[in-house]
């Protein structure tokens, strides 16, 4: 029996020196290598990584806050110039607000449309227009994902509602993780009786309507976070569970594990060596393929006004709101439409890839 | 095969039991009932509808009384539709769910099954990557990003199918269940074509089809004869989460086009803390989908002559 490195996904490749001389492939280093191969898979890999970055750090550098409103700069397109409206008044310091440039011209109604569009050429130009106690000068303000109807800058609405809809979406899939790999292997090593109940009671919880049963968790208990991703962790455990449970099964009754324990191995050995990393692979690939399908839960949630709840956002949430102003803003639709599209892409075509990556039997096709 | 059938159909009872003792139990221990909303009512007043309704009992007589009308299909009067029962909210409310549930069905297996078959028939060709990029992002496409964009395009656009709403809309020439369906039908043909695929090329490598290759029985035969009857086994027991998927997909779909379905009944009923409105519509969709889950299992019984034993 040949004695390999200790599982690493990113082993060294060159062998260590005095260690051992010949050094097999491990599992992870053989899935490591396919998975390089496979083009869409590092796609999704890479495009998933960059999203999770610019979501856990883009905010701090958009200059924006996500919930801090500007009313009168409404609905304003991408990357639309910006107008800063400054009125003197009599006591304190002057107000200052943004208009949308567009909107420049419904300011001044009571003249006549020549004048109107003077004045905006005017401000477009750069010079300042005054009118009354009010200034009007084009401020170097830009919003690259436009704002919504309170004036919020989108991209950063978009930022903080994917860190929200990541943490959800991981959070959620480990709660899962959690109860079905351990429900799964407790079944699957205790065999017999104990093995048919567990799974029995799972087959019942099977045919439970999961959706409804999460929107009354979170309609009743108050539409709180923590609770968010526990109930949707609560009933995304199943299917993780039955795989788990099948693979022990399946492996304890197969050679090599006859073969580990006539070699005297340890039973921790067993488990740690043999039986664990075998299970790992199922269990990688099913929470890459789980995250996605966690998040579109969240999503469907607090599009139905259940799940995140503003000024919070969540890419459900702007979904939603972006849906009920798409005639007039579209983009408030488009971009949390694309981020959230583009992230379940990126996890499913990853979740595909590690799945030939790290079963042998799939890479045959 | 009547037994496997009728030992599924005693497994609904307990199922159904435990579904409504849950919801039953989960609106009893939550704080606010469904007149403390209510602004204007003296305490006398809440007292009088409690009594009304029953609820000033002790929560094992409330539960027992409610078991004993539900195992009579009643499933006792809305607290918010004062005129309705909610059997007849249900009874109302259902056969719209229902349309635009079917016909989704029938696009998504269509569709999907298709695109499957061309996909693994033609495997690593141009015409096996296409359907399933597509596929893909079907898959990534959730309901409420299509949904309004195609109300966007089909209604506000071309002017094909109403926008929103369900009653009185025969200015367009699609029926308003259309664009709901489609909507909710090409995210499960996205899957659907993804079983298919996986099913046919399993199939398609085994030893009876190179048999019947041998043979020269023509390809377009094998494939519909031979090969799609085992290819579609894991389509067949998607089908019963398929189900079930359309009835919670169709809260989505109902929102975005505004459809007065049993969906949007359910998400109103949980937010007015209508409590026999909420048990009778979660014991109809948990009854739904054991029934849809027994209906796959028999079909895939029928297909399968090695599952029989």
């Amino acid at each position: 029996m040949r004695d390999s490195a200790p599982a690493a996904p990113f082993a060294d490749p060159v062998p260590v020196q005095g260690e051992s001389l010949e050094r097999g492939s491990s599992l992870w280093r053989d899935a490591w290598l396919r998975l390089q191969k496979n083009r869409i898979a590092l796609f999704g890999l890479w495009t998933f990584m960059l999203i999770a970055i610019l979501c856990l750090g883009g905010p701090f550098f958009t200059g924006y806050s996500y919930e801090s409103t500007e009313i009168s700069l409404k609905a304003s397109a991408p990357l639309e110039r910006i107008v800063l409206r400054t009125e003197f008044r009599k006591v304190g310091e002057p107000r200052e607000s943004y208009l949308a440039l567009s909107s420049l011209e419904d300011e001044f109604l009571g003249r006549s449309p020549a004048e109107r569009r003077a004045i905006k050429e005017r401000v477009q130009n750069g010079n300042e227009f005054r009118e009354g106690n009010a200034a009007y000068r084009l401020s170097n303000q830009r919003h690259v994902f436009g704002t919504d109807p309170l004036g919020r800058d989108l991209l950063t609405r978009a930022l903080i509602g994917g860190r929200i809809s990541l943490a959800v979406g991981f959070a959620a899939t480990l709660v899962s993780i959690a109860i079905g790999v351990v429900w799964g292997a407790a079944a699957g090593f205790a065999g017999g009786k104990v093995d048919t109940v567990m799974m029995r009671f799972a087959d019942i919880l099977y045919a439970l309507p999961f959706t409804v049963i999460v929107i009354l968790l979170m309609v009743m208990f108050g539409r709180n976070f923590v609770l968010l991703f526990v109930a949707i962790g609560a009933v995304e455990w199943l299917n993780m569970s039955r795989i788990v449970r099948g693979q022990i099964i399946a492996l304890k009754n197969q050679e090599f594990i006859e073969a580990a324990i006539s070699l005297g191995l340890p039973a921790y050995r067993i488990m740690f060596r043999h039986l664990i990393p075998n299970v790992m692979g199922s269990i990688i690939i099913y929470t890459t393929l789980t995250v996605p399908n966690v998040m579109l839960l969240e999503a469907v949630l607090s599009f139905l006004g259940l799940g995140v709840q503003p000024p919070l956002s969540s890419w459900g949430v702007l979904i939603d709101e972006g849906s009920r102003t798409m005639e007039t803003s579209p983009w408030l639709l488009f971009f949390p439409a694309v981020f959230f599209t583009l992230t379940l892409f990126s996890l499913n075509f990853l979740g595909d890839g590690l799945r030939d990556a790290l079963d042998p039997k799939s890479s045959k096709d | 095969m009547i037994k496997v059938i009728a030992g599924r159909l005693l497994q609904l009872i307990p199922v159904l039991w435990i579904i409504l003792t849950l919801t039953f139990f989960m609106t009893k221990i939550v704080p606010g009932g469904p007149f403390s909303a209510e602004r204007q009512a003296t305490p006398e007043v809440i007292a009088q509808l409690n009594a009304y309704y029953g609820l000033d009992k002790p929560v094992w007589q409330q539960y027992l009384g409610y078991l004993s009308k539900v195992v009579r299909f009643d499933f006792g009067p809305s607290y918010t539709y004062q005129s309705e029962s909610v059997n007849e909210v249900i009874g109302r409310a259902f056969p719209i769910s229902l349309q635009i549930g079917t016909l989704a069905f029938c696009i998504a297996l269509v569709i999907g099954a298709t695109a499957g078959v061309i996909a693994a028939v033609n495997k690593n060709k141009l015409l096996d990557y296409l359907p399933m990029s597509i596929s893909m992002l079907g898959i990534c496409l959730p309901t409420f990003v299509l949904g309004p964009i195609f109300a966007l395009v089909f209604g506000l656009v071309l002017k094909l199918a109403p926008v929103s709403g369900w009653y009185g809309l025969n200015y367009v020439p699609l029926h308003p269940a259309v664009m709901p369906a489609v909507t909710l039908g090409l995210f499960y043909a996205a899957y659907i074509a993804r079983l298919t695929r996986g099913g046919m090329l399993d199939i398609l490598n085994q030893d009876f089809i190179r048999t019947a290759r041998a043979k020269g029985v023509p390809e377009h035969e094998i494939i519909l004869r031979h090969a799609l009857r085992g290819g579609l086994l894991p389509v067949v027991a998607f089908l019963g989460p398929c189900f079930a998927g359309l009835i919670s997909g169709s809260f989505v779909v109902e929102k975005v086009f505004n459809v007065p379905g049993l969906g949007q009944e359910f998400i109103k009923s949980v937010f007015n803390r209508d409590y026999p409105l909420i048990l009778g519509t979660v014991v109809f969709f948990g009854a739904l989908i054991v029934i849809f889950n027994l209906v796959s299992d028999v079909v895939q019984l029928l297909l399968d002559p090695r599952s029989r034993n």
